[in-house]
């Protein structure tokens, strides 16, 4: 069990264990989690916001899953017309499956036979959160932050991902006003799939390119 | 390793580093708060902050409170300091009105 | 006001430019990595406020130009060991970029 040790990042040591929920519990708040208290309860008193904005925007968060993502990714595949205007201007065409355009323009970059994609911020952790919900702790971690500009392959090996010489490995690094999607590749024998079944195949990993989907 | 202060410490594309542990948890209720309240506080409608603001400060942690302090604790150490840079909250109120938190927490009332 | 609102672009897709060698204190979105590096313009992403100043709750006007710029891994890494087409695409506002 991860309690014998307090702390949630995984920036400085080696040792892998799991990371189950941390509850709030039992009222020994650490002096952050009091000072969120506090900073949200000044800000309602002086009318800055609401707790029924927090709340709300809570909730927001909590349902922008990948799913939301790999919407925008099968209809690519199954329409080419669609698939341009992606790859052209993401934002109208993210709108068009029935998401928020979102507040960042998005660049969706496409994997080719020739080329795969992988996205990195290595100044702190930009992501597409709108289309992927909040990222993962390895996204913000020192190792993928410091090593994924540096070394892709390797740390793509890690990630159970092998790429052969002849694919070029194109980093992007999400340093300004940008957020990037990757558009995988549809697996082979998919042809005969409806849209739905095709989004079902996308994972998070794959729109952020340490992973490919499968075909099932 | 000599510090080169030229080279900021959140700077770190490049540098050396152990293998990636693919491991990811369940954002608790309070990490999830501080996240509403950047987002929130940096709305187009609101703008006390921006995540500009919210970026430097974390930057200007210092070397081992960067590394120490969990992700959202460096957002909730920015979210403050932006908020009393720009004036929103004054430092006594925001000590005074921690302290009741704690008091609070201490009395099983929260 | 008399600041221009938006600083013109200087750069188009394929040019070739060289990413500045300096490193002001204070906030920064142009990674150490690639400072005195030479890569290509990818695309014009479009003109935004400037972070540097953002940072400091000022207005980052006028506002920069802002660019994918395209860098061979080979180039970048004395050491690097992938596939000699590998490449790093960074964004980086205008006012870091030469002619190269």
């Amino acid at each position: 069990m991860a309690t014998d040790h307090d702390h949630a990042d995984h920036d400085d040591h080696d040792h892998p264990h799991p990371h189950p929920t941390r509850p709030d519990d039992d009222g020994a708040l650490s002096y952050y989690q009091a000072m969120e208290v506090a900073v949200r309860e000044l800000l309602i008193d002086k009318g800055i916001l609401s707790a029924d904005d927090v709340r709300r925007q809570v909730e927001d968060m909590d349902n922008r899953t990948p799913a939301r993502g790999a919407k925008v990714v099968a209809r690519a595949w199954v329409d080419p017309q669609f698939k341009a205007r992606l790859l052209a201007e993401g934002n109208p065409a993210v709108e068009e499956v029935g998401l928020d355009r979102g507040p960042y323009k998005l660049v969706v970059v496409e994997n080719t036979p020739d080329v795969h994609n992988v996205i990195v911020c290595t100044l702190c952790s930009c992501y597409p959160r709108w289309l992927l919900g909040l990222p993962p702790d390895w996204y913000k971690s020192r190792s993928y932050r410091s090593r994924m500009v540096r070394e892709p392959r390797v740390v793509l090996r890690e990630f159970g991902l092998d790429l052969p010489d002849n694919v070029a490995v194109r980093v992007h690094d999400s340093t300004a006003d940008m957020r990037y999607l990757v558009l995988p590749m549809r697996p082979a024998g998919t042809e005969h799939l409806s849209e739905e079944q095709l989004a079902a195949l996308v994972g998070r990993d794959a729109m952020v390119g340490v992973a490919v989907p499968a075909k099932s | 390793m000599a510090h080169d202060p030229a080279h900021s410490h959140h700077d770190m594309g490049g540098l050396p580093a152990g293998a990636v542990e693919a491991t990811e948890h369940d954002y608790a209720i309070w990490e999830k708060r501080v996240d509403a309240l950047m987002v929130l506080l940096s709305r187009k409608d609101c703008q006390h902050m921006t995540v500009d603001e919210l970026r430097r400060n974390i930057e200007s942690l210092g070397a081992e409170a960067y590394d120490k302090l969990t992700y959202y604790e460096r957002w909730m150490h920015a979210i403050s300091q932006t908020l009393i840079q720009r004036g929103v909250i004054g430092i006594d109120e925001l000590g005074r009105k921690i302290a009741d938190v704690e008091q609070r927490a201490a009395r099983g009332e929260l | 006001m008399s600041e221009a609102a938006a600083l013109p672009a200087l750069f188009k897709s394929g040019d070739p430019v060289k990413v500045r060698f300096a490193h002001p204190p204070g906030h920064v979105r142009t990674p150490y990595y690639i400072r005195g590096h030479t890569g290509v313009i990818e695309r014009l992403c479009g003109n935004y406020p400037n972070p540097e100043e953002l940072a400091y709750a000022r207005s980052g006007r006028p506002t920069q130009p802002l660019y994918r710029v395209r860098f061979l891994q080979r180039e970048i890494w004395p050491d690097y060991s992938g596939s000699h087409t590998d490449t790093v695409d960074v964004e980086i506002y205008q006012h870091w970029l030469q002619p190269a």
